[in-house]
């Protein structure tokens, strides 16, 4: 009955949706609720201010991520802001009965590594975090979202935030992947097709036979980005692909109560003929390996394509973007990208921190080098990550090939920890934002792209394209 | 806790050009290594305020003409980024209490109403007049009124804003911060968890 027919996130929503509030807004359940060092403690300061509590504990996961330094770990941290971060969390996890993934623990990494890997996340919940890439979550079906300090507080003190439902943009994606052609060349894609603030108001919906051929680890990669387009939320629809991904994991409905659990979150996918808000129609064969050159990650080309020229804009808003752009980026208008030198390439964060990551780079960088005077670091997402690169000797692979390889974290994806660039170094890097500072100089410069890309940024010791660097052959 | 009644703001602006200002540059990550919000305001836009030795730029906001404004206007895509609440905060703790600007990201609109600081959306036409009104005049008194949707300053001059619906009214009927409302459900959260098979 297409009157019926509801779109995943319309299905989530109305099963968490507790109440309207006054002024319109739907008081809505979190399911599962994450959080880490950098946007909980002033939360727990505001609960401990209006004397209340942790109302569900038992439905709030804690790791430690951002600050946490990717070589030396021995505590305290050299660094005391850090230290003081890391024994708040600690604290404000044994106050309240908060089950927190520490460092001791094995299990410690980045947060939207952590909960698919532990089977937190799970299809048909709503999931918040205090940090914009909890869409990564979407990836299983889960209506995930970044929140501010004072909703983290919201959702410990009652398990709910006031929050307006979205419009729901669905994107198929269809086609023949190329070669050379990853997850991370999709979402780049988008994010250029669509723009910045182009989700602005929007879930994301992603679809069609590349999304369904995806891995889960891929899906993760593309939902991750959804915020970069302005879309707080992105999600695919659960399959069996989810499900057996999720099987067996420590926090995954146990074998008596799976199968009943896989039948409710096959209920949650869309109906076939459900209306969605937008419809966005893409083909993979038009698609090549990605970067950026600018400032905002919907500045990007394709790798056999140059900088702009603010000159061919089409308004002036667009032209002074790109020429603040090519100014803090030190490139030339018409540059190719193909030859930029780099001086740091990094491979990791919640966009590209997990095996498969590290296996593609790995399959490729073997019997590479990284070129003289490039910097390369190799930070697992997780400690399980690590643990399972290390078991298949991906560690000295990166390491044989000059790659440093390091311990989990969000390493150099945002500059809270020792990782970060110097002066106005380039770096290729497989995370998620190219702005201004991001990487912790404040005139360092990120080009965004996969991590078999920087794999190639990083033998060739420039932007280079992937396929020619490792003789990448269709067949 | 009954909050304040915010129907309208009024100051003078100050004007930070721009598209997709994001909360990276409003507060550079390294000042978030803290565990309270206190003195973010002194980091507010740093990196695009101050040179490496610590010397000032010209930004706006350090250009004495402006000193005191406590509306902001920008361009389009403001706030984008990481949901780090500590922008608003930086942002209110420097002393603005309101922006105008083409467009917002979406947690970062959530968070200032939040703190009871409203986003206003108006067309770039109209935040270019009203920029340009302050460039001739940094004096010039402007207010925000929300519940006419209106930004009016000078001699009966005005521009049309847009705040949605939700924002206005929890700022004009003081319930901006949603705490107290979300309080009262505990029963119904009880009911909804149980039937989302929590």
């Amino acid at each position: 009955m297409s009157q019926t027919a509801q779109s995943l996130y319309e299905k989530v929503w109305n099963a968490h949706a507790v109440k309207t509030l006054s002024n319109g807004q739907t008081q809505l359940l979190i399911g599962t609720h994450l959080i880490h060092e950098v946007t909980s403690p002033q939360a727990f300061g505001m609960l401990r201010d209006l004397n209340l509590t942790v109302k569900y504990p038992q439905r709030t996961f804690a790791t430690v991520d951002h600050i946490v330094p990717t070589d030396n770990q021995q505590m305290p941290f050299a660094d005391p802001l850090a230290e003081a971060m890391i024994k708040e969390l600690d604290s404000n996890a044994k106050e309240f009965g908060i089950t927190y993934f520490d460092l001791p623990s094995g299990k410690q990494g980045v947060v939207h590594v952590v909960g698919p890997e532990e089977g937190i996340t799970q299809p048909g919940t709503t999931i918040a975090c205090g940090d914009s890439h909890t869409a990564t979550h979407g990836a299983f079906g889960a209506i995930a979202f970044g929140i501010g300090t004072t909703q983290v507080r919201d959702v410990l003190a009652t398990q709910t935030m006031a929050m307006e439902k979205m419009k729901v943009r669905r994107i198929n994606v269809n086609g023949e992947l190329p070669i050379g052609v990853y997850a991370k060349d999709v979402i780049l894609h988008i994010i250029k097709l669509l723009g910045a603030k182009g989700g602005i108001g929007y879930a994301y919906e992603y679809g069609g036979a590349v999304i369904d051929a995806f891995s889960m680890e891929e899906r993760m990669t593309v939902c991750n980005m959804s915020i970069e387009g302005g879309a707080r939320c992105g999600y695919i629809n659960p399959d069996e692909k989810t499900f057996a991904y999720l099987k067996g994991r420590p926090y995954s409905p146990q074998d008596d109560v799976w199968d009943t659990a896989v039948e409710r979150w096959k209920s949650f996918a869309s109906d076939a003929d459900c209306q969605y808000d937008d419809v966005i129609d893409i083909q993979v064969e038009d698609i090549a390996p990605s970067v950026t050159w600018g400032i905002s990650p919907d500045q990007g080309v394709f790798i056999n394509e140059s900088v702009p020229d603010p000159a061919q804009a089409n308004s002036e808003s667009e032209k002074v973007s790109i020429e603040d752009a090519l100014e803090y980026m030190k490139l030339e208008a018409g540059t190719p990208v193909k030859g930029i030198p780099v001086d740091v390439a990094f491979i990791g964060s919640c966009t590209n921190g997990r095996l498969s990551d590290f296996q593609e780079a790995a399959r490729f960088l073997k019997g590479h080098h990284v070129a003289e005077g490039v910097k390369a670091i190799a930070v697992p997402g997780s400690q399980i990550v690590a643990k399972q690169c290390e078991d298949e000797g991906l560690d000295r692979i990166f390491e044989e090939a000059g790659f440093q390889w390091r311990n989990a974290g969000c390493s150099m994806c945002l500059a809270m920890n020792p990782d970060k660039l110097e002066g106005d170094q380039l770096c290729a890097s497989s995370s998620n934002r190219n702005f201004k500072g991001r990487q912790g100089s404040i005139t360092g410069r990120t080009i965004l792209m996969s991590p078999v890309m920087v794999a190639a940024a990083a033998v060739a010791g420039e932007i280079a394209d992937a396929r020619e660097v490792f003789s990448m052959n269709a067949n | 806790m009954a909050l304040e009644k915010i129907t309208q703001i009024s100051g003078q602006g100050v004007y930070v050009p721009g598209s997709d200002i994001d909360t990276d540059r409003i507060i550079p990550a390294r000042f978030m290594k803290c565990v309270t919000f206190d003195g973010l305001g002194e980091y507010l836009f740093y990196d695009v305020r101050f040179n490496e030795d610590g010397s000032k730029k010209n930004h706006p906001l350090d250009d004495p003409r402006f000193a005191g404004a406590n509306i902001l206007l920008s361009g389009e895509n403001f706030g984008c980024g990481s949901s780090r609440e500590h922008a608003p905060q930086a942002l209110n703790r420097f002393g603005i209490n309101a922006v105008i600007a083409q467009s917002f990201a979406e947690i970062f609109f959530g968070n200032c109403t939040t703190l009871g600081m409203p986003c206003a959306i108006a067309s770039a036409d109209d935040i270019q007049t009203l920029a340009t009104a302050i460039e001739a005049d940094p004096s010039l008194e402007i207010t925000i009124d929300i519940a006419n949707s209106q930004v009016t300053y000078g001699q009966d001059q005005s521009i049309p804003v847009t705040i949605p619906h939700t924002a206005s009214d929890a700022l004009i009927n003081g319930r901006w911060d949603p705490i107290a409302e979300l309080l009262e459900s505990e029963t119904e959260v009880v009911t909804t968890m149980a039937a989302a098979g929590y």
